[in-house]
């Protein structure tokens, strides 16, 4: 994820227009290519502001009223910066059954941030989500677009520690 | 135990490879498939008994004849790896170790209802399996084997083309009408039917939409034959499943076994038993939105649809969560309503509205604030959502929450007693919460 305060050109790169035109071709309608390149656009500056919706409206020849509204009916876009990690928390059934629950009331205290918030340093946000398809590895957690499963509380203060020094070395 | 067919999930180390899969006879059933008209190959789909294994267990060679003949208009193939069922966790595994067999599958289904574009709808959340899918379809494409390159080296004039679309979280999109909504670029609202998608789907076109695992099991249909695989478990739901275990479980995970299996069976003698070594509570056989059967009711039941149908549950997803005699059951119904409420995607009242009144009430029994009248309250609410929607996921929500309270009454008039608190007579309005905190407002972070 790159720096998402330094937005004031946001454009993508001859190549990502390239890959765009590519997505548009998937499909007889330019409009279906509008939730590959919202993900392409969350890659790139984090969450989709204001200015990037309406950039991807441009992109899109739709107007910015309708990209608002599908990157609102779908939770895994982000309507407001999150954290480098986002830490997302299985609380269904299957997970409840084996502590599910309490893992995510153990990292939102350990973090001091509930549902859908981000740390003040901008490294870590927490949200609590719904089943991952992960089930038999229960409790779950996903931390970006990675699944750890059978998870522990020791096994989350490793995972925690690890991204803080990966933050330090950089 | 040991000699129950392993047709999607084979023993074959790296299957997921395309050259091990073209070893062990991967892309000879679409050749052979081709050998045959494409009515012929719906034939053979029908007379396996195959039914879909994404929730409603319909008939798979039926739906595709609902599909009109010629080609005038473009006709669309969906294929449904939405996958978010809580309790359901199968589909991964296809796209993860025998992805091959599933565009074997696609390449099948394609030709018998003469469709030459298909999609593969994916969950947002299952980036890896996203990526390994691409992997497993970029190298079928470099082959030859789908794409405009078919036509050389299998040496018909059929072509299909793949793509996968990506979800972006929201369970409603495993919806047939829903999915296609989202894959046109709309929000993914459910469409009413009829029409349904065999004459109006995607884009307004023919389409049909199909199960991962459906799809990915028609390949051993034609290898086998349709006749030897309506052989292969119960009579009326035949086949293997992918049965998914979880919850208090020893060894949860993913099993093929043939329809029909012993409930008992799979839990104690391929899912190792309960957690220390507990009785059962409770089983829901196939994912959330299935009626759950008590602990003592599962002695003989078998895992197909029509065994279950007589209990007044479903096969659902074949995701069977198990649950231990100290669950505690009102807790579990209220993550399950809060699931469908949080999942609703707004546009009919009794969907909308009654699956905010099932959570609020079973929140206020979870917290000692509610009395045996609310049962009844909870009984009429879901009595009212069910089949007065546009799509299923009103029944989906209905049908667990009343379950559970038909199922399991004495566990709830045992909160209701023990827990009574009575905080404030109308503690309802009082706690109304209607803050959504994915919004952003300027400032408000
Ligand atoms: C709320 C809701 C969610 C659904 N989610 C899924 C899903 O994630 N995957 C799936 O294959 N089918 C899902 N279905 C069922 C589909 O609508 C459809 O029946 C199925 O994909 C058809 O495939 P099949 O005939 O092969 O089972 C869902 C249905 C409803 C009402
Ligand atoms: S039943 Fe629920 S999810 Fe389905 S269309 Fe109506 S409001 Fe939306
Ligand atoms: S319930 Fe947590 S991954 Fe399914």
């Amino acid at each position: 994820m790159e720096s998402t305060l330094n937005t004031t050109e946001i454009k993508f790169n001859e190549e990502e227009l390239k890959q765009i035109e590519k997505i548009k071709a998937k499909y007889p309608t330019e409009k279906s290519a509008i939730m590959d390149v919202m993900w392409m656009a969350q890659k790139k500056w984090g969450w989709l502001s204001k200015e990037v919706m309406q950039y991807i409206a441009d992109l899109l020849n739709l107007p910015y009223s309708h990209v608002y509204g599908v990157a609102s009916f779908y939770t895994m876009y982000f309507k407001k910066p999150m954290g480098k990690y986002h830490i997302q928390v299985c609380t269904n059934v299957s997970c409840m059954l084996n502590e599910g629950d309490m893992i995510f009331e153990y990292i939102s205290n350990k973090l001091g941030i509930g549902h859908n918030q981000a740390t003040q340093d901008g490294l870590f946000s927490l949200e609590e989500v719904e089943c991952m398809g992960a089930c038999g590895g229960a409790p779950m957690i996903a931390v970006n677009e990675d699944f750890y499963e059978n998870i522990t509380i020791q096994k989350i203060d490793e995972l925690i520690e690890q991204f803080r020094n990966q933050t330090k070395n950089k | 135990m040991s000699n129950t067919p392993k047709l999607l999930l084979p023993d074959i180390p790296n299957l997921h490879e395309i050259d091990v899969y073209l070893t062990n006879g991967g892309y000879e059933q679409y050749r052979k498939a081709i050998t045959m008209t494409p009515d012929q190959v719906i034939n053979e789909v029908k007379i396996s008994g195959l039914r879909g294994r994404g929730g409603a267990a319909f008939p798979t060679g039926l739906k595709w004849t609902f599909m009109p003949k010629g080609n005038e208009k473009p006709k669309y193939l969906a294929v449904n790896g939405d996958e978010s069922e809580p309790g359901s966790f199968k589909d991964r595994q296809i796209f993860e170790y025998n992805p091959h067999q599933l565009i074997e599958g696609i390449l099948i289904a394609g030709y018998a209802m003469g469709i030459n574009v298909a999609y593969i709808y994916i969950r947002g959340e299952y980036h890896k399996w996203i990526k390994l899918m691409q992997k497993a379809l970029d190298d079928a494409y470099n082959k030859g084997f789908v794409g405009q390159k078919m036509k050389e080296i299998f040496g018909n004039d059929y072509f299909l083309d793949i793509y996968i679309h990506k979800g972006a979280g929201a369970y409603i999109c495993g919806e047939e009408t829903s999915l296609m909504t989202s894959i046109e670029g709309d929000r993914g609202y459910p469409r009413y039917k009829p029409p349904f998608p065999a004459q109006y789907g995607l884009w307004g076109m023919p389409t049909t939409v199909n199960n991962v695992e459906t799809i990915a099991t028609v390949p051993a249909i034609i290898k086998i034959g349709g006749e030897n695989y309506a052989k292969i478990g119960a009579p009326g739901h035949t086949g293997t499943l992918l049965y998914g275990v979880s919850g208090h479980i020893n060894k949860p995970g993913v099993y093929e076994l043939p329809s029909g299996t012993l409930l008992t069976d799979i839990i104690y003698n391929y899912a190792g038993g309960v957690k220390k070594n507990k009785k059962i509570k409770a089983v829901i056989p196939g994912g959330s939105s299935m009626p759950p059967l008590r602990g003592d009711e599962i002695e003989g039941v078998k895992m197909d649809e029509e065994s279950l149908k007589k209990l007044g549950t479903h096969i659902g997803t074949a995701g069977i969560i198990v649950m231990d005699e100290d669950t505690d059951i009102v807790k579990v119904t209220l993550r399950i309503a809060h699931f469908y409420h949080h999942e609703s995607c707004g546009q009919c009242t009794p969907c909308r509205e009654g699956c905010g009144w099932m959570e609020k009430i079973l929140k206020r029994i979870a917290n000692g604030d509610a009395t045996s009248k609310d049962l009844d309250l909870l009984i009429s609410i879901a009595n009212n959502i069910e089949g007065n929607t546009i799509c299923a996921l009103g029944d989906a929500a209905a049908w667990p929450v009343r379950g559970f309270i038909l199922k399991f009454r004495d566990d709830f008039e045992k909160v209701i007693k023990h827990r009574r608190t009575f905080i404030s007579p109308n503690i309802v309005h009082g706690r109304r919460n209607t803050a959504s905190t994915l919004i952003y407002e300027e400032g408000t972070n």
